[in-house]
Formats: C-alpha cells, sequence, structure tokens
C-alpha cells in the first residue's frame, strides 16, 4: 500500500494518519449502507471524518451501466478532517462500471479491490472495456486485488438456504468486512444494525452477518497478497464529551425541533417529496413524542400554505423543498411577508436549473433565496457550513422567524444533507431559550401593533377572546391593519418592511474570522458547504507561512453590520462558489470590493487542492 | 366547546369594514345569513375562522367579525388544513368561488376532500370571473360570451357537487344565496358535519352574469326547476309534487315521470337517502333542462374519521408510548462514543 503510505504521511509501519477509502457499484448494490456502517465504526473506533454519498437519480439504473453507479467516499485520520477528501486511496468497485468512472479519482499507487466475478463480457461492454482491464496490464499503476466476490459470498451463505438473487446481495457486506480488517474496524455495530433492519427477516439478517464475517476471515486468513496488512489510524485528538455522528439532514431536523422548543411552540412541519430534502420530513415525522405535526401535502405550494396557516394560529409553520420546490412555494412566501408571519423555509440545494442535477449539489439558490419573490419582499436568508452546524443555523432561523415575525429562508445543500460527521453532542440547556410572545390583551390591540424596537407586528393567535382580526394579502394600513390601496401607506410599510428586515443586523454576531487574521493580504470568503475545503486549503496554506484567512458568512441577509469594513482590511478576496458567482455579485455590489471567483458546478463539492491552487494563485501573481 | 357565555347576534359578527361588493351581488345575501347563523352555532367567536383565496368571494372574511385569513389565488384548502393541524379546536371555514376552488386551486379541492379534513368549504358559484372582469369560469356553460371568450366558449364547465364526491368528499349539499330559509340549515348541517363538508351555492353576480339562476330562483318556475331533497322523502318536485324522479331498471338512470299518469304511484319514485352515495353522484348529476336541479344535502356520511382527528390520535399514540418527549436524549440516540 505504497501509495496510502506516501500521500498519507506514514508514521510507522502500518500506521497512516489519514486516508480515503471510496465504495462504488450498481445504484442496487447497496453501496450507501455499506459506507455508512463503515463510518459508524470509525466514528466509534475514534478517528476524525467526513463523508461524501454520491449516488444516481435513478433508483435502479439497470446493472452494470455507468450512469447508475452509487458510490460513498469517507475520509478519515487522526487529525482535523473538514471535508470528504480530495484524491483516493482505496477504491472497492463491484463492477466495471464503477471502476472506469472512479479511476480517475484514484491515486496512483492506490490500493483497488476489485469484484473479479463481475468483470464478464458482457458487463465490461456495458461500461466501456474492451478488454479487461485486471488482466490488459492497464491497472500496473495501481494495487489491484481482484477477488472472487460474487463466488465467495455465495459460499459464506449457503447454510441459510437463500435464492441466489438474495444471496447475492450480501456482497456488499461481505466486502465490507474485508475492509473492515483492513482498517481494524469493530464489525458490532454493523452487526447490531443489521439485525435491527431485518428484525422480520431474520433469515437475511443471520445470511448479511456471515457474509460480513466471512470478508473479514477471508482478509485475516491471508488470502490477500503480500505487503497488504491492517493499517492503523490512531484515534483523532478531539475535545473531550460524547459524540456521535451525523448527517446534515438529521442534525437539522434536530435544530427544528430544539428551535421550537425554544420557542416553547408547537411545530407544523409541511412538505412535498422533492430529492435531496425528504429526509427533513421523514425525520420529522418519526419524532411526534415532540410537539411536531408534520403534514405531507399534494404539491409543494399547499404544503408552504398549510405552513403559513399553520403559523397564523399559533404554531411555528415550516416548509422544507429544494430549488424547483422553492420556486413553487414563492407567491406563498410573499404572502407570510406581506401578512408578517412567522415562517422557517428551509432549501435543501441541488444542481439546477429546473430538474438539474436532483442528487447533486450546489449553492445556485442564493439569488433565488435573495430576490426570487415579486414585489418588494426582503426575507433574513441564513445558511448552514457544516453538517454539524445545521443544528444552531436551524435553531437561528426559528428565533429570526418568530422574534421578527416573518418568513426566514435557511439554505442547506445536498452535499451537507447526505454527508455525515462526528458531533460533540450540545447540551439543550445551554441554550438561551426565546418564549414567542402572544398578544392575549384586547385593550388597544390593533393588528398591526408592533414592537418599536423590532418592527415585529403582534403575534396574536385565532381562540383568545377580544382580538378577532383579519389578515390578507392586500396591502394594509400602518396603524389598523385594515386593508388600505392609500399611496402614501404603501410606501410607508415598503419602507416598514425593509426597515424590518435590514434591522436583524443589529440582533446578529458580528462576523468573525474563522481561521487567520483580521487583516492582511488574502481572504477566503466563503458560505454554505464549501467551509470544509477553504478551512483545509487555507489550513495548509497558512501552515507554509501565507497570509490568508478564511471568513465564513452564516447570515446572507441581511449581512453582518461589521462585514465591508473587515472585508477592506484585505488586500484580495478570493470567494469559491459552487454556483457562477452568486454572493460575489453581493459582495461587490454593496461593498465596492474587487473580489476574485473561483466557481465550481460540477455537481461536486470544492477539492481541497481546488481551493489551495486559487490561493497561491492569487498571492503569487 | 363551551356554548358561548352570553348570547351574541348577527351584528356582533359583523366587522366594521365597508362591504365592497358590486350592489345587488348574491354575496350580500350570503354573508348576512352566515351573520345570523354565527350566533345559534355552538361555537365561541373567537374561534372561529374564515379562510379564503383570491376572488369577489374571498373578500368575505373582512366583513366577519371572527378571525380571518385573506389568501392567495387557489390556497384557501391549503391555509385552512395548516390552520386545523395547528389548532384542531377552532371552527374553520374556507369560503371559495367557482375559479378559485376549482380553477387554480382545483387539485388543493381534491386533496382536502380526500383526507376529510374537519372544514366548511363553501363554494360560492357564479359561473363566472368576477374580480378580473368577467371571463368565463370552469363551470361557465358551454356558450357563455365573455371577453376572452367573444364567440362563446366551447369547454365542458365542471359540476361542483359531482367533482366534491368524486374526490370523495363525504358531505356533499347544494343551495341559493338568496334562500336564507334553506341556506341556514345546509349550513348548520355542513357545520354539524365533522370532517370536510362541501357546500356548493348558486350566487348570482348581478355585473358579469346576471340572472344564470333565475329559473331555478324564480318562484314562478322554481317548482319545475329545483328538486328539493329531504333525506328519508321521495324525490318529487312540480307543482303539487306532481312529478318525481324514478330510476330506470334497465338504463340505470334517472327518469322524470308524472304522478298518476301511466300507472306511476309516489311508491315508484325513489326515495332520498342523503348516505347512498350512488344517489348522491346521479343527483349531483342532474341538471336543466332535463331535470330539475337538486338543492340540499346531497351527501353525507357521518362516519368517516376525519383527517385532523387521526393525525392527533397518531400523535398520543406515540406519546402515550414514549413517554415525555426530551431532546438531550433524542440527540443522544443511536450509537454514541466517549472521548476523554
Amino acid at each position: 500500500m505504497s501509495a496510502v503510505e506516501e500521500v498519507s504521511h506514514q508514521n510507522g509501519a502500518n500506521q497512516i494518519s489519514d486516508v480515503v477509502v471510496r465504495f462504488a457499484g450498481d445504484s442496487g448494490d447497496g453501496m450507501q449502507l455499506t459506507g455508512s456502517n463503515f463510518t459508524e465504526a470509525t466514528a466509534i473506533y475514534g478517528n476524525d471524518l467526513a463523508t461524501f454519498p454520491d449516488f444516481p437519480a435513478e433508483i435502479r439504473a439497470p446493472a452494470g451501466a455507468t450512469f447508475g453507479v452509487s458510490a460513498f467516499q469517507i475520509y478519515f485520520g487522526s487529525e482535523d478532517v473538514s471535508t470528504a477528501g480530495d484524491d483516493v486511496d482505496v477504491l472497492v468497485a463491484m463492477n466495471p462500471a464503477a471502476l472506469i468512472t472512479n479511476l480517475k479519482d484514484v491515486l496512483v499507487g492506490g490500493l483497488l479491490i476489485i469484484d473479479s466475478d463481475a468483470f464478464t463480457d458482457k458487463n465490461m461492454a456495458r461500461a466501456g472495456y474492451s478488454s479487461n482491464p485486471i488482466e490488459d496490464g492497464s491497472l500496473d499503476a495501481y494495487r489491484v486485488i481482484p477477488i472472487a466476490v460474487t463466488k465467495q459470498v455465495l459460499e459464506s451463505v449457503k447454510p441459510f438456504g437463500l435464492s441466489h438473487k438474495f444471496a447475492v446481495r450480501c456482497k456488499n457486506m461481505w466486502t465490507l468486512g474485508l475492509v473492515m480488517w483492513l482498517f481494524d474496524r469493530d464489525r458490532s455495530i454493523t452487526t447490531d444494525n443489521l439485525k435491527q433492519k431485518f428484525a422480520n427477516k431474520p433469515e437475511i439478517a443471520d445470511a448479511n452477518i456471515a457474509a460480513l464475517n466471512a470478508g473479514h476471515a477471508y482478509a485475516e486468513t491471508a488470502e490477500l497478497p503480500t505487503g497488504v496488512e491492517v493499517y492503523r489510524v490512531p484515534r483523532a485528538v478531539a475535545a473531550p464529551g460524547l459524540y456521535r455522528n451525523i448527517t446534515g439532514s438529521e442534525s437539522l431536523a434536530y435544530g427544528l425541533i430544539a428551535g421550537g422548543q425554544l420557542a416553547d411552540l408547537p411545530i407544523t412541519f409541511a412538505s412535498y417529496p422533492i430529492t435531496p430534502a425528504s429526509s427533513l420530513l421523514h425525520t420529522l415525522s418519526g419524532q411526534k413524542q415532540f410537539n411536531v405535526v408534520t403534514f405531507q401535502a399534494e404539491d409543494e405550494i399547499a404544503a408552504v400554505c398549510a405552513a403559513i396557516g399553520a403559523s397564523f394560529s399559533g404554531s411555528l409553520g415550516i416548509t422544507s423543498s429544494s430549488g424547483p420546490g422553492i420556486s413553487l412555494k414563492a407567491e406563498a412566501i410573499s404572502l407570510a411577508s406581506a401578512t408578517e408571519l412567522p415562517l422557517v423555509v428551509v432549501n435543501t440545494q441541488r444542481g439546477g436549473p429546473s430538474t438539474g442535477l436532483p442528487t447533486k449539489t450546489e449553492q445556485s439558490d442564493l439569488n433565488q433565496s435573495l430576490f426570487g419573490r415579486h414585489g418588494d419582499t426582503m426575507l433574513p436568508v441564513i445558511s448552514c457550513s457544516t453538517s454539524v452546524d445545521c443544528f444552531d443555523v436551524a435553531i437561528e432561523a426559528v428565533r429570526i422567524a418568530t422574534r421578527f415575525m416573518t418568513p426566514v429562508i435557511l439554505l442547506s445543500d445536498g452535499y451537507m444533507a447526505n454527508a455525515s460527521e462526528p458531533w460533540l453532542l450540545p447540551d439543550i440547556n445551554d441554550y438561551e431559550p426565546f418564549p414567542a410572545k402572544f398578544e392575549t390583551n384586547p385593550e388597544g390591540f390593533a393588528p398591526a401593533n408592533r414592537d418599536p424596537e423590532t418592527l415585529a407586528r403582534v403575534w396574536a393567535k385565532p381562540g383568545t377572546p377580544g382580538l378577532e382580526h383579519r389578515i390578507g394579502g392586500i396591502e394594509k394600513d400602518f396603524d389598523s391593519g385594515d386593508i388600505s390601496y392609500d399611496s402614501d401607506n404603501h410606501q410607508r410599510m415598503t419602507d416598514l418592511r425593509k426597515d424590518k428586515i435590514e434591522g436583524i443586523a443589529n440582533y446578529i454576531p458580528e462576523q468573525e474570522v474563522s481561521q487567520g487574521n483580521p487583516k492582511g493580504k488574502l481572504a477566503v470568503v466563503g458560505w454554505g458547504s464549501t467551509y470544509g475545503a477553504i478551512h483545509q486549503a487555507v489550513k495548509r496554506c497558512r501552515q507554509e507561512g501565507l497570509d490568508v484567512s478564511h471568513i465564513h458568512v452564516r447570515y446572507m441577509n441581511p449581512l453582518p453590520r461589521n462585514l465591508g469594513e473587515l472585508l477592506a482590511g484585505y488586500d484580495q478576496v478570493l470567494m469559491p462558489e459552487m454556483n457562477t458567482g452568486q454572493f460575489i455579485n453581493i459582495i461587490r455590489a454593496k461593498y465596492l470590493i474587487d473580489a476574485k471567483a473561483l466557481n465550481k458546478v460540477s455537481g461536486q463539492p470544492f477539492k481541497i487542492k481546488e481551493v489551495e491552487a486559487a490561493i497561491r494563485s492569487l498571492l503569487e501573481s | 366547546m363551551n356554548a358561548p357565555v352570553q348570547k351574541l347576534t348577527a351584528k356582533d359578527y359583523s366587522s366594521d369594514q365597508e362591504v365592497r361588493w358590486c350592489p345587488g351581488c348574491g354575496d350580500y345575501a350570503i354573508l348576512k345569513t352566515i351573520q345570523k347563523l354565527m350566533p345559534e352555532l355552538d361555537v365561541q367567536k373567537e374561534n372561529q375562522v374564515f379562510v379564503s383565496g383570491i376572488g369577489c368571494s374571498s373578500r368575505f372574511p373582512y366583513y366577519m367579525n371572527t378571525y380571518g385569513f385573506h389568501t392567495i389565488h387557489g390556497r384557501a384548502p391549503s391555509f385552512a388544513t395548516g390552520v386545523k393541524l395547528s389548532n384542531p379546536e377552532l371552527d374553520v371555514w374556507v369560503v371559495t368561488g367557482d375559479g378559485d376552488g376549482l380553477s387554480i386551486g382545483g387539485n388543493h379541492m381534491i386533496h382536502v376532500l380526500r383526507r376529510n379534513v374537519d372544514l366548511q368549504i363553501l363554494l360560492f358559484n357564479n359561473e363566472i370571473y368576477g374580480l378580473t372582469k368577467g371571463q368565463y369560469s370552469p363551470t361557465s356553460k358551454v356558450g357563455t360570451k365573455s371577453p376572452s371568450t367573444p364567440d362563446g366558449s366551447v369547454d365542458m364547465p365542471l359540476r361542483p357537487c359531482v367533482f366534491a364526491l368524486g374526490a370523495g368528499a363525504k358531505f356533499v349539499a347544494r343551495t341559493i344565496d338568496t334562500e336564507a330559509k334553506h341556506l341556514a340549515p345546509v349550513l348548520g348541517r355542513a357545520h354539524d358535519h365533522k370532517g370536510a363538508s362541501f357546500v356548493e351555492i348558486y350566487q348570482n353576480c348581478p355585473v358579469y352574469n346576471d340572472g344564470i339562476f333565475d329559473q331555478i330562483k324564480d318562484k314562478k318556475t322554481a317548482a319545475d326547476t329545483r328538486l328539493v331533497l329531504e333525506h328519508g322523502k321521495p324525490l318529487t318536485f312540480g307543482v303539487e309534487d306532481s312529478k318525481g324522479l324514478r330510476l330506470n331498471a334497465k338504463t340505470l338512470l334517472l327518469e322524470t315521470v308524472t304522478i298518476g299518469e301511466n300507472g306511476v304511484t309516489i311508491d315508484d319514485v325513489v326515495v332520498h337517502d342523503e348516505t347512498n352515495k350512488v344517489l348522491a353522484q346521479m343527483l349531483a348529476g342532474l341538471k336543466l333542462p332535463e331535470f330539475p336541479e337538486p338543492i340540499g344535502v346531497l351527501y353525507c356520511e357521518p362516519t368517516a374519521p376525519s383527517y385532523t382527528d387521526d393525525v392527533y390520535q397518531q400523535r398520543i399514540v406515540v406519546r402515550e408510548k414514549q413517554g415525555p418527549a426530551d431532546i438531550n436524549d433524542l440527540l443522544r440516540g443511536g450509537h454514541t462514543w466517549t472521548v476523554s
């Protein structure tokens, strides 16, 4: 495993500091399950880690097709890990399509674990191989371990009497067992998971466990080529405390529940299925023990409308979707702005336009979030930067929505929604509650009454005696809240809505520098899930003494009040974004700074080296 | 819900807003009837909520001194669903029109009915778009001349009650704007029904579609043009109930018969059973000039479970099973490990 040793900063015999493993196979091969089990075992082993599940939009693409390849990448190590890694050290390829589509990311000298049984003439032709790559020398630059996995699996699950179809499906667990041996992972969690998953089909659970153990045993009984031995990746140095592994969509769901509790409000979560946002609906619908009602609406519009209706009657309405679905919700979001009701709109962004790349990531809905509505509808927009960060950002979205009586757009993306990382679990008691206030006093009540400081309208919920009132989309009189077509009043109300949103800047933290100095030659300014790649790139450059700092913006609108001044302290500003340059236009327009763009819209997150190269190029020029 | 502490009157349900419908609009009559009905219902004023979409009818909530939400075009059923999900104790009325409820909002209407959300849905059907100045609507008769169909409309209209029954509504009724004595008890029935109650109200638009229901409303012709439905009573109409509807066993269709002619007796006439969906579907499709148009409760299935009740029932079951919920426990669920 020379390449791994070479690139992974070997710390002694068979000890490496970090490694990137990618499992790739057909979309029906169970690669995501394999990856998530390996991740759990790795987290519990004590490595820092980050994952990148990368799968096609097709649920079960035709077997062996290159467009149907599903992959799961994990980067783990003994040091601070914040991305899923650039280059692959170990590739597990379940068929020719998985090999041909993933080989370009594997380091020269990397380890290829290949199911040779899947390299049939038909599969190879389908993937585009004219000869068998295992035999024709085209893989000479790598360490190749071809194993007749299918044969081994069928042998190992024979005692369970499964049909051929079900027996072959245990392939992924066999391979997982082998890779677990390679990195000295504990199989007991996977065993528990399998027992739980197949609680009603014990023979399937037993067969999968047998395959897992057989893969492990195969590696252990020295049937692997010489030189391939157990590699030890020392535990990462992490802050003491209790940890778990979490994906962005889980931590976002938990954050919304926590936000509801801190606001002392029931939650009505209304959503319509859409990739990659649906997992939020799935997670929340299983949390009925909290004050959460979920509603799978007939469409995106019904979902946002139901959420707003719920807010009107005294719950916190939340809706969730991805780009195209958010477009459909635009009219209703403007109504929530006009009627000044709290609403959280979660956008788990994906590649666009239109259906675009449903399972791939992008940050291209910032413009839509800021501007994608009729009329002068300004809204607060906040963004999550990592899977763990989703928890705090969700709480913050609830705080802003309820404190300022406004819809809030929360931007996540497909990458962090699915990616997982270890989470030092917070204690909810450490969070400051922000209980929502409901008007109850009929004396002097008008639905247009507002807090003179925050400009938030009163919240008077149906069921409160003496506060019967009407709200709606027609412009309202500044004082009474009754409908008004008066021109001066419309000017005043438009100004009010603008002032209210801009004023939120006084209630959010100032922008901090996440790494580096508050002044200098270069600031790399990011937002959203580019955090990990920028963090590592800046770290590596700073280790070499380069004068570069990292600023990561959570509050996209209104922007932190010190941001302009802060950015003016750097000679240059670099803005990596997974879009064609949306945030950079805001920064350039607002602060008249000649920021430089680094854009990527391939559906894949930034690699560390891509950001690093841009930093070097700016500092060297 | 508790009975009102003091007896309110129609005036208590009238807001301070100036009513802005055109003079002679059928909406005035409906508003008045509903304001009079409200104190009769066993619901406190603060628990009444009117939700509407966009259009002339959707201005309704502004004139009711209850809680009200004038929302966006076609989506009132969705907002109302959210209101009800958030607080099932509220008594929620949806006010919509033929364009709002069946055209731009047709999809939501289907789903609110099939889900059986506990709401009263009042569809003011004037067979025209009023607020946008008179374009034909999805219920306009073929041949309706309008600014967008100067040579007459060519597309087939929807029958709202047929639509509602097709979507699985458990309570479907039809009534008339200016006939308070029919309108009020039908709305009372709709209110008492648990689940989504759908009421089509024939409503005259004096500006853009004046007189389309005159044949049914005119006292001179009404006996022959309307069929007043009463549960358990034979489906008779005409002067002195001289006519009736009989089921033709060969065609499985309703046919008009005259009692006393060709040996037809009252026993041959179908007796209205509002729990019979097949009959309701046949009645909903009847239209002039071949048949009188039925008014009253076409269909009522009182035992159907309401969506909102079921949602809360699930929650109660989970809460009883899982005990008190704690966020810290939720976060610490699954596999955890300690770094010391």
